[in-house]
């Protein structure tokens, strides 16, 4: 019988190195033929598009108000048709001179909603700031008192008319937001008809038409010898526009709160309006934040339709800052470039906020 | 009296729930129709002022006005109601276009968000956050821009083979009538025929015998093939109407303008985002043990996504991916902006030559509305049918 030996098998290789920046692009760009491909393929299109795109629209740019210097052979992107017209762009009509008091209405607003989303602020005594803040911005704005010389509504324009839109019909669409959205789930049969077919009405339309119509139809509507500004009919269409669709978007929000909750409240005796505002609307609202701030950002974007009905908001500015001048009009790229800048600065800022919001109301619940 | 008994259900007393609710909805009806009695009141009392004529009589009237595109010949001498029609044929070819080109490039960007490779992911992310973020009206006008400022003159288009782009918009070939094109679409609607009677042979066989079979190149394959081979049979027609540079712009063939274009281009690119969006949730509604019981059982990354994930997500997708397909028939309201003719910018003009502003208003407002309750309906039909049957 012969002695076995010990015969070790051969050691296995160490595992492949998962962590680390060399595993990471292994693993997510080099990970079989078909990923190495594309990475291939789409890199090489990077990198040949992104030198090209910051040359033209950095390195090679011309940056001083002069249009001669854009005509340059050579030259990117005139970002001087900004510079020069920055303050047409940014505030519209509005008188010249007079122009610190947009700047200073808008920085104000803007203050405004960023303590609106600031945790710490989320007291009644926000409620009172933001009247506050909105007299003094039509104080500001529309002038006729302390020494200010008046300026009419169609005059504003730009930036300040883009946010005051945005911000102020959103705010008047909330508690109509609500009201329709109780009464689509009411008992009632009556109401509940004509807040369905208020919400299905509004939906199926484009906000255009209901633009339109507040620009021809609405002087029609009104009483002899009583004229409303434009600004506020149209204020009036994009806040029952956006009122439509907040009303659905609370509406599943209430959807969400278990009947047994209301039926609890009704057996401790609880009315119907104590029920909503004590136990039903608390959690659904919370719950439906983060969608009130997608109507937000698409209130926002929305803004820019105003333009068709000849309120010169920033997409109306821009125009006109730039169709009447022959000289700068071949830049007209340059200046939408810019404009589309603030408005995504805007909208992604927002989103990431309505993002974070997410998770705030959601942490309840992860365990 | 028996201190136990329940009061007595006194129906005409503010106490009773049923009472306080008929009241309430007296009371809101009371108010709706004052209102609209208010308002049409004035309505009619203004127009009355302002001698502005009412009713829809002026549709039978000559338009008076040219359209710049259309399916059909027009011409201004021809009745209203028929310029009102070619907005609608103009606003639904775009929708229609857009809507499928939209999810296509929304699904492939909304699956491209998972994939292996980062730079796709990258792409696909950056993609959908900078569209989604800026207003489809500045990109609208954007597109038209480009259109009409960037691109070369007509008497030096960029040619593709007989494709031609340029400021007077896409030129392309397209096949003249022949009486063989018969036959080809006999040969086709013939292999399509055949392709099906495969494809059930190929799913009994692959139910006998395990063995599996192409269910999709195949059946393909076979449908071309009938179209080839009809297209032979008839003599193999290949003539075609080409568009020719002409003197000052490119002449024949088919062509679209470059308002069409930028609206089509404007509208899918922007919806796609949000396709993209709606499709990425979709997919990530679908529990992650399904995906890893697909590679248990041996799927390709590719099959487990188009057999196991996708027709689960489907059911999550349709009825946000309904919204958005609503909102791009809604958003091609827009293209009044840059002078593509659809019903909108047809009905701006006919109510500025009229003053019939409430009509207008009103015809415009029909249309949407049936689009959308029709889509809705069509959307909510086939939800039902995709829907989890539940007890």
């Amino acid at each position: 019988m012969t002695a076995q030996t010990f015969q070790p098998i051969a050691p296995r290789p160490a595992p492949v190195q998962s962590e680390g920046l060399v595993a990471w692009i292994r693993i997510n760009l080099f990970g079989d033929w078909l990923t190495s491909v594309l990475t291939l393929l789409i890199g090489g299109a990077l990198l040949y598009l992104i030198p090209q795109f910051l040359g033209w629209a950095l390195f090679r740019a011309s940056w001083i108000p002069n249009f001669n210097a854009c005509r340059v052979e050579g030259v990117g992107a005139c970002w001087g048709v900004v510079t020069e017209k920055h303050r047409l762009i940014l505030f519209g009509r509005y008188p010249f001179e007079e122009q610190w008091r947009p700047l200073l209405a808008t920085v104000l607003m803007l203050g405004l909603l960023v303590a609106s989303c600031t945790r710490a602020l989320w007291r009644p005594a926000l409620l009172v700031l933001w009247v506050a803040v909105l007299a003094v911005f039509f104080m500001l704005m529309l002038g006729g008192a302390f020494g200010l010389s008046k300026v009419e509504t169609d005059r504003w324009g730009g930036l300040p008319l883009t946010i005051l839109l945005a911000s102020l019909s959103l705010v008047m669409a909330f508690p109509i937001a609500l009201a329709v959205a109780l009464g689509r789930r009411s008992n009632l049969p009556a109401i509940k008809t004509f807040c369905t077919i208020y919400v299905e009405l509004i939906r199926g339309v484009p906000l255009i038409s209901v633009l339109f119509m507040a620009s021809f139809m609405f002087p029609l509507f009104m009483p002899q010898g009583f004229t409303i500004d434009v600004l506020i009919r149209v204020l009036v269409g994009i806040t029952l526009f956006a009122a439509a669709y907040m009303a659905e978007v609370i509406r599943g929000g209430l959807q969400a709160i278990p009947k047994g909750q209301i039926e609890a409240a009704a057996t401790l005796g609880l009315s119907y309006w104590q029920t909503q505002g004590k136990i039903v609307l608390p959690q659904a609202l919370a719950m439906v934040v983060p969608s009130i701030m997608n109507n937000f950002i698409s209130t926002f974007k929305d803004t820019s339709l105003v333009t068709i009905v000849s309120l010169y908001e920033l997409t109306g500015a821009l125009s006109l800052a730039i169709n009447s001048d022959s000289d700068w009009r071949p830049f007209k790229i340059e200046g939408y470039l810019f404009i589309a800048l603030i408005y995504f600065l805007f909208c992604f800022s927002m989103s990431r906020y309505s993002i974070w919001v997410e998770k705030q109301v959601n942490k309840g619940k992860v365990r | 009296m028996n201190p136990l008994a329940p009061p007595k259900k006194n129906n005409w007393s503010w106490r009773s729930q049923a009472f306080r609710g008929l009241i309430y909805q007296l009371f809101a009806i009371g108010l709706i129709v004052a209102a609209i009695w208010f308002l049409a009141h004035n309505t009619l009392l203004n127009m009355k002022v302002r001698g502005i004529q009412s009713g829809f009589d002026f549709l039978s009237g000559a338009a008076g006005f040219d359209i710049g595109e259309s399916l059909y010949p027009f011409d201004s001498a021809q009745p209203y109601w028929q310029a009102f029609l070619v907005g609608l044929t103009n606003t639904l070819r775009v929708a229609i276009l857009g809507i499928v080109l939209t999810t296509l490039l929304g699904t492939l960007l909304g699956v491209g968000r998972f994939s292996r490779n980062a730079l796709v992911r990258g792409v696909c992310y950056a993609y959908v956050e900078f569209f989604r973020n800026v207003p489809v009206l500045l990109q609208l006008l954007m597109w038209y821009l480009l259109f009409t400022e960037a691109l070369p003159a007509a008497a030096d288009a960029w040619t593709l083979g007989p494709w031609f782009l340029s400021k007077g918009g896409l030129s392309f070939p397209i096949p003249l009538w022949a009486s063989g094109h018969l036959w080809m679409l006999a040969g086709l609607v013939l292999g399509i025929v055949m392709a099906f009677t495969y494809r059930r042979w190929a799913i009994r066989q692959f139910e006998a015998s395990g063995r599996l079979r192409s269910m999709f190149w195949t059946p393909l394959l076979i449908s071309l093939g009938g179209a080839f081979l009809g297209w032979l049979a008839g003599g193999a027609p290949s003539t075609f109407d080409s568009p020719i540079r002409g003197e000052f712009a490119i002449e024949k063939g088919g062509s679209l303008t470059p308002e069409f274009l930028s609206v089509l281009l404007g509208l899918t690119v922007y919806t796609a985002a949000f396709v993209a969006e709606v499709v990425r949730s979709g997919i990530q509604s679908v529990a992650r043990g399904q995906g890893e019981a697909a590679a248990a059982l041996g799927l390709s990354p590719g099959q487990s996504m188009r057999l196991v994930t996708l027709p689960q997500a489907l059911r999550v997708i349709i009825p946000p991916m309904t919204n958005q397909f609503l909102n791009l028939t809604k958003n091609s309201s827009l293209a009044v902006a840059i002078g593509y003719p659809d019903i909108v910018s047809i009905t701006n003009t006919a109510l500025n030559q009229t003053g019939r502003a409430v009509e207008c208003i009103a015809i415009v407002m029909l249309v949407y509305l049936t689009t959308s309750l029709s889509t809705s309906l069509l959307m909510n039909w086939y939800n039902s049918h995709a829907a989890i049957k539940e007890r």
